[in-house]
């Protein structure tokens, strides 16, 4: 069948304003005006946020899973990069 | 007429206008051109229903007889039932269901607009709420006229086919009696030929966006006033009212 639905795009909500905003799924759309019409539509109709972010699938760049030992292992024995070491001063969130 | 009954009269105008047309939308569940626009259509078709649940029931409460808006709904007659002629228009293809939604969209806003200034509390309570519902579902309609009356051809060609084959019915959106002067009269409803300027208005500058032209000097039906129907609101009536006058005391 030929695909005539547009491309598709990934759609990020934010909860609250301030908190970051949160991928949670993807649509098809042919203009931005639609996608982000239709990401109101498809995931906010249950009070799930307040801002909403689409952005063209093809714009985002990822890794591949075959880079995954390069990219993210050395980070497995250096400990002392997170901020377990420090005292959090109390009321700061999100971290 | 009393006033009571005149109110009650009008509820029903305002409600049964809603519940016609959000059961037309409703046809196009699981049936939309794709997933995405399936969804955004039915969803306007349930805010539609919301609000015209509310105007029924409150009809009832006026009405004063014991009956619920499941009674208007599901128990009355094609000759009992006012909505505007436009709404009870079956979908034709989905640009026609666009043109049918988009002109009601521009009306409606008007309309509750108007309503929700009015003295009534609970009608400007609800028109309140819809205001922010249709303005929402004029972007999603007036975007899509735009899509069609500029994409291709054949867009074109079908969106246009849609405004000819349905501005004979929107006479009838605008057509006063003597309940919409005695409501205009208490402050409740809106100048009808005031509200039709400003639609036309908006609708031509849609149209003009749009590359799409306006029919002149076309014949205009009438007859929701008076609960003369065109002859697809029975076909509508029997799915809609089939399975609660079967089985009245069903639960679902």
């Amino acid at each position: 069948m030929k695909d005539n639905q547009g491309p598709l795009w990934e759609v990020f909500i934010q909860k609250k304003s301030g908190q970051p905003y949160v991928h949670c799924g993807s649509l098809h759309a042919f203009d931005k005006e639609m996608a982000i019409q239709n990401a109101r539509d498809l995931y906010t109709r249950r009070s799930e946020g307040n801002a909403l972010w689409v952005v063209l699938s093809s714009a985002i760049v990822a890794s591949s899973p075959e880079d995954a030992g390069a990219f993210f292992e050395p980070a497995n024995d250096k400990v002392y990069r997170h901020p377990t070491f420090y005292q959090i001063p109390e009321g700061v969130k999100y971290i | 007429m009393d006033k009571q009954k005149t109110l009650f009269h009008y509820l029903l105008r305002l409600g049964d206008s809603g519940l016609i047309l959000s059961q037309r939308l409703s046809e196009w569940t699981s049936q939309g051109p794709f997933l995405e626009e399936d969804l955004a259509l039915t969803n306007i078709a349930l805010d539609i229903l919301g609000r015209s649940k509310s105007l029924l029931a409150y009809a009832c409460q006026i009405e004063d007889k014991g009956r619920t808006e499941d009674d208007l709904a599901f128990f009355r007659g094609e000759r009992d039932f006012y909505n505007l002629l436009l709404t009870e228009h079956p979908n034709g293809d989905y640009a026609q269901t666009i043109v049918r939604q988009y002109l009601l969209d521009e009306y409606e806003l008007l309309l509750y607009q108007h309503l929700s200034n009015c003295p009534d509390p609970t009608i400007s309570g609800i028109s309140s709420k819809a205001i922010k519902e249709i303005t929402y579902h004029l972007r999603h309609t007036s975007k899509w006229m735009e899509r069609f009356g500029k994409g291709t051809e054949e867009s074109h060609k079908r969106v246009q086919q849609g405004i000819d084959s349905l501005w004979r019915f929107t006479g009838d959106l605008f057509d006063a009696d003597d309940i919409d002067a005695q409501m205009q009269k208490e402050k409740i409803a809106p100048d009808l030929s005031e509200l039709k300027a400003s639609w036309l208005q908006k609708v031509k500058e849609v149209f003009e966006r749009s590359d799409l032209k306006m029919p002149e000097s076309v014949f205009m039906l009438s007859g929701s006033r008076k609960a003369v129907h065109t002859e697809h609101l029975g076909f509508l009536l029997a799915e809609m009212q089939h399975l609660p006058r079967m089985y009245p005391q069903a639960k679902w």
